[in-house]
């Protein structure tokens, strides 16, 4: 299964590249292109973070297990996506003009966001390979907790830019909401089962969950 | 990354205007004759028919800039006009649904001579003058575009305004069959925008009907629209119902939504940033690099009297 899965999520990943190559050549990506590929590569860097991010919920409702191997590259297309968006930024729109770069960065929180996200991004997929996931151990986890408050960052920084269309950016950011909540939700169920089953109201929850426990295959996996 | 320059030659252009459009015709009525020969009743005329027209009588004029025109396929395809939907290729994909006859446009308020136009009595109001003038949008990009209207002047004086008129608000046709993007509550509608006395009497302000010689099409602001070349465009309302003399200063949709981003006055002012971007620069579109934005769009000349005293800082 796995053989056809990961050359096929690869190349659905490609397909808004190729969108955009067919676009340029057929002179189609509106009278701004520009902007149009700013937008372009801004919106499908969210969408596959978004993405890399279903990934552990859909495993844990499916019992889907190998799922769990696309998530490297759906989060390392997420920073690719990314990395094309800002540079669209700096070598298109900004030709290079670092002092303005520099005080974009500083003067719109909109784009103080959205650099900060990509920043987070770098350790992220420095750190993706598996001999460093092999060095870094549990601190691997840790570290990839970091894709939580990027995909916020993220969400935060396409609200922060719309003129007045608030639709997509809610859209992800609901997206959002729901992945992170179905982690919540699979973090307390055993602490809730494990409270019923003392009858009594805990006090010391931590004692009662500890965490990562038991979880499928857990010696190839990170649950991030 | 290369960008790729605009081809140089576009198809519309290899073929004469008139062939092209011809060409248009003949196949709309060949598809006609053959829907004619299976039965089908067409008798509603083809979404084209409406726009396609050319406007007789067209001045040139001194005002117009003798820079390098935006193509109509870039000014037609690239459009802010949140009514027929917020993308930029929107509201040419939706410019079928606001047909724009029979329209009327009333002038009221503060005027000794009320009345409610046919825009084709409108059309004919004043001269029809060909207007070349840079428009820069608040998204800190820009365009040339050789507009076709008449000064607001002419309006102005018909209506005879009564020393009560010291500003004017402008209304957009509130129709959500016609303007589908009023059935989604990103602003409110309908839009309206205002200007002060002076602004409209000022001669380089217009009231467009038309574009490149032709018809206005829907999503540029048809069948009527303000044009300020001096403002940001937004300031330059489309598809226009109401010209509404009044006393005091209007209410105008952005500025409404966001006032600390968009001021009742919007001139273009490289040194006022908005919050989120700057407006020191602008893409021209069509070319790659940004380029200054000049104090009140170049026009500083013809407009920086109406405005002398006024600190733009807080008026912006």
């Amino acid at each position: 299964m796995l053989i056809c899965l990961k050359p096929l999520a690869f190349i659905i990943c490609l397909i808004p590249v190729a969108q955009l190559a067919y676009g340029y050549y057929s002179d189609n990506l509106t009278a701004n292109p520009i902007e149009y590929i700013t937008r372009f590569t801004g919106s499908w860097s969210l969408i596959i973070l978004l993405a890399s991010l279903a990934v552990t919920p859909l495993r844990r409702l499916t019992g889907w297990n190998e799922l769990i191997k696309l998530r490297r590259m759906i989060g390392l297309f997420a920073f690719f996506y990314a990395a094309l968006h800002f540079s669209t930024y700096m070598v298109l729109d900004l030709d290079f003009d670092f002092a303005a770069i520099a005080k974009d960065i500083w003067k719109r929180p909109y784009i103080t966001v959205g650099f900060s996200a990509l920043v987070l991004m770098i350790p992220l997929a420095v750190t993706s390979t598996a001999g460093m996931i092999r060095r870094l151990g549990k601190r691997w986890q840790q570290v990839h907790y970091l894709v939580y408050p990027i995909a916020m960052l993220g969400v935060l920084h396409f609200y922060w830019l719309v003129k007045a269309d608030i639709r997509r950016p809610v859209q992800y950011g609901s997206v959002l909401a729901l992945l992170l909540g179905i982690r919540l939700a699979f973090r307390l169920t055993p602490i809730v089962k494990t409270w019923r089953a003392k009858g009594s109201t805990p006090l010391l929850p931590s004692s009662a969950a500890p965490r990562g426990r038991k979880e499928v295959g857990a010696g190839t996996e990170r649950s991030a | 990354m290369l960008i790729k320059k605009p081809a140089d030659i576009k198809s519309s252009e290899i073929t004469p205007r008139e062939l092209y459009l011809n060409r248009r015709q003949f196949m709309l009525s060949t598809s006609a004759a053959a829907l004619a020969f299976t039965g089908v009743n067409f008798a509603n005329p083809p979404a084209q028919a409406q726009s396609a027209g050319k406007l007789a009588n067209v001045k040139k004029s001194n005002f117009s800039t003798s820079e390098k025109l935006n193509s109509l396929k870039e000014i037609t395809n690239y459009n802010n006009f949140y009514e027929l939907g917020t993308d930029k290729e929107d509201p040419a994909a939706n410019a079928k649904y606001l047909t724009t006859r029979p329209w009327t446009v009333a002038v009221e308020g503060e005027v000794k001579k009320a009345k409610t136009y046919d825009i084709e009595e409108l059309t004919k109001l004043a001269p029809l003058e060909e207007r070349i003038y840079r428009l820069r949008c608040v998204e800190a990009w820009s365009m040339v575009i050789p507009w076709v209207g008449f000064p607001l002047s002419a309006l102005v004086k018909l209506a005879e305004p009564t020393g009560n008129a010291k500003f004017i608000q402008f209304v957009t046709l509130h129709d959500p069959k016609r303007l589908p993007g009023q059935k989604i509550p990103t602003m409110e509608w309908p839009y309206v925008e205002g200007l002060r006395m002076d602004e409209a009497m000022h001669p380089l302000t217009i009231l467009s009907v038309g574009l490149y010689g032709e018809v206005l099409p829907a999503q540029n602001g048809a069948p009527i629209r303000l044009v300020v070349p001096w403002k940001y465009g937004f300031k330059s309302i489309k598809s226009i119902v109401k010209v509404r003399f009044v006393d005091k200063q209007p209410a105008a949709s952005w500025n409404m939504m966001q006032p600390q981003e968009y001021g009742f006055y919007s001139n273009v002012n490289p040194e006022v940033d908005h919050p989120r971007w700057t407006q020191a620069t602008e893409r021209r579109i069509g070319e790659l690099r940004r380029r200054k934005t000049l104090m009140f769009n170049g026009y500083g000349e013809q407009v920086a009297s109406l405005y002398s005293g006024m600190d733009l800082k807080k008026f912006y």
